[in-house]
């Protein structure tokens, strides 16, 4: 006699297993070490938590002079007020402001496009490759705008045009790179290998020096190249290098049987490289990828050294001013405030990144 | 009945004389191919005519898969020559491309692409390759997926498919390219038993269709049931070859004999 296999419903988990107090008892109170843990940041929230809110709001002063600012006991949010324009332009002349403005609407709303996945990845890549483009146009003038100098750029402006410029600059050139290095022609893996472990060994700020003293120095006379140029050259060129090894890095973990297979269905090197092998890779270098677009973004603080007045410098400047000498930390926090704000939406961006490759790997 | 190895090209029953030397669909002659230090094929005569079913046996280690592998070039030969489809390999790019796409392949590890659905992985290769608009590219490739039961699953991910669907997708990916010559390189070695049927289904079947095929497989049903001819392999020789009957019920070297006992007996 045959016996008929029934299989078991599937059931749903006993109540003691779900809910807020069992989410508390297994994460934050399941052993005695755990607990003392659990207490003890609890401890640091509460005695940090007040004292910080009453300068960041409750003392804080947000319509007032500096006099007004010295009296109270907390922040001083009025003179970021008194300063925004100096943080966000520089010194960019403020009749022409609404060029800035609509650069960065262009560069937010492709961001947020991009990031809300609104548009198809060859789309994307097509709006930020041509993206540069209006933006220069806008900031820098010429063809019917008026012309405004490079040296007038200065602050949040001046932060993200080197930042942008140089994520969109030094990701492609950085792939170029990784791919030289992993070449079979000795040629182009020395040259590669040269450029990266060259640039690499060098502080991001000698390059920044070599890159406005001795770059004129090698340039034909009465060829004369900005100094927002040659500093964005140094950015680009140091972020390169690094985004090369993490590049490289994805490529080396892409299993020799995928390029195998592409092979063995007659595809030639440049479609494995570019259509396999490549999308691939740069899914897996998608976290160390971001983190170096932040990093970039962070360290164009470092313009400061030859001179450029960037979001942070120009901060560090504004609290020099006589009138509102002190408020050092209220620059500075509104300055870190921002950069957080930038950073975290690249992360997050880069997390909906991953979430949306989980699927096809 | 015991013989000395030194004589291992045996002949087989099919005259091989009587045929012309152009119809041979593969031709291997005395290819030699070393990994560094380590001889890895010695001393290859193979000829493969159209339409013909050959499975190659042999421990691990005995050059069974470096040798299909040297018929596309993924690995390459040191000595010796290679013909396939009348097309001399000997490093000409151009050669090797018409051949690679004349000649499909199938891995024990699939080797689908991740980042690709099934379908787009079927139709990849004739867009890129063949040039072949994505419409046709789509209804070739709809056809396939068809006939090897997955039409379902052409718009999901193939790690969102068990290892006998991916190992069924793979075969019809390579059989959009419309191959000449079929190379198996273990095909279900990776595979749950419960999948292994499904895709030797696939091969059988194929077979029948008259695609020229060699196999690399331990599969012995298969090879009794489907194979002209059998070759076993070990040490990068081609021991002793023959056709499924009596290669099974009357081998003829002592290796032979030994293998077949150890793979037969459990």
């Amino acid at each position: 006699m045959t016996i008929i296999f029934q299989p078991a419903p599937d059931l749903t988990p006993p109540a003691s297993k779900v809910g807020i107090f069992y989410w508390a008892r297994t994460k934050l109170f399941n052993n005695l070490i755990n607990s003392l843990f659990t207490l003890c940041g609890i401890a640091i929230l509460i005695t940090l938590t007040p004292p910080l809110l009453n300068w960041f709001l409750f003392d804080a002063v947000f319509i007032g002079t500096a006099e007004t600012c010295r009296e109270g006991q907390g922040a001083c949010w009025s003179f970021v007020h008194a300063k925004i324009k100096l943080f966000l332009i520089g010194p960019y002349p403020m009749e022409l402001v609404w060029r800035p403005i609509t650069a960065a609407a262009l560069l937010f709303g492709l961001f947020f496009a991009t990031a809300r996945h609104y548009l198809s990845s060859r789309k994307a890549v097509i709006g930020w490759m041509l993206l540069p483009l209006p933006i220069y146009w806008l900031i820098g003038g010429g063809f019917g705008l008026e012309v405004v100098d490079t040296s007038d750029w200065g602050g949040l402006l001046l932060t993200l045009v080197l930042a942008v410029a140089g994520i969109l600059a030094s990701v492609p050139i950085g792939i170029v790179l990784a791919l030289g290095r992993t070449a079979k022609n000795t040629f182009i893996k020395v040259i590669s290998v040269s450029i990266i472990e060259l640039v690499r060994g060098v502080p991001l700020v000698t390059i920044l020096f070599m890159a406005t003293i001795m770059l004129p120095l090698f340039l034909p006379d009465g060829v004369e190249i900005g100094i927002l140029y040659r500093v964005q050259f140094g950015i680009i060129l140091f972020s390169s290098a690094y985004i090369a090894e993490v590049v490289r890095g994805g490529l080396q973990s892409i299993d020799s049987g995928q390029s195998e297979a592409a092979k063995a269905l007659g595809l030639n090197q440049w479609m494995i490289t570019a259509l396999i092998v490549l999308p691939q890779a740069l899914k897996i270098v998608i976290p160390p990828l971001i983190g170096r677009c932040i990093a970039l973004l962070k360290d164009t603080s470092l313009v400061v050294v030859v001179g450029l007045l960037d979001f942070l410098g120009i901060a560090k400047a504004a609290s020099q001013d006589a009138e509102w000498l002190g408020f050092d930390a209220e620059a500075f926090v509104f300055c870190a405030f921002i950069y957080w704000l930038l950073c975290f939406s690249l992360s997050r961006y880069g997390r909906s990144l991953e979430a949306r490759g989980q699927n096809s790997h | 009945m015991m013989m000395s190895t030194q004589g291992t090209h045996f002949k087989r029953n099919i005259d091989e004389d009587a045929m012309a030397e152009t119809e041979w669909v593969i031709s291997l002659t005395e290819v030699n191919k070393w990994y560094g230090d380590f001889h890895v094929l010695k001393n290859i005569n193979l000829n493969v005519s159209k339409g013909e079913r050959i499975v190659v046996c042999g421990p691990s280690g005995s050059g069974k898969s470096t040798l299909i592998r040297c018929v596309n070039q993924l690995e390459q030969h040191q000595s010796g020559s290679i013909v396939v489809n009348g097309q001399p390999l000997n490093g000409n790019t151009k050669a090797l491309e018409i051949v690679r796409k004349d000649v499909g392949m199938c891995f024990q590890d699939f080797n689908l692409f991740p980042h690709m659905t099934i379908l787009e992985n079927l139709i990849f290769a004739p867009i890129w390759a063949r040039h072949m608009p994505r419409d046709e590219a789509i209804s070739l490739a709809k056809r396939f997926l068809d006939r090897v039961n997955i039409a379902e699953q052409s718009g999901k991910y193939p790690g969102q498919l068990s290892g006998g669907q991916q190992q069924r997708a793979a075969i019809a990916r390579s059989l959009c390219m419309s191959p000449t010559v079929m190379l198996f390189d273990e095909p279900t070695s990776a595979l749950d038993p419960e999948m292994i049927k499904e895709v030797l289904d696939v091969m059988t079947e194929l077979a029948n269709d008259g695609m020229t095929m060699i196999c690399v497989t331990h599969e012995m049903g298969f090879a009794k049931s489907v194979a002209d001819r059998v070759i076993f392999m070990d040490g990068g020789e081609i021991v002793e070859q023959n056709t499924p009957d009596a290669f099974f019920d009357n081998p003829q070297v002592d290796r032979t004999q030994l293998f077949l006992s150890q793979i037969l007996s459990h």
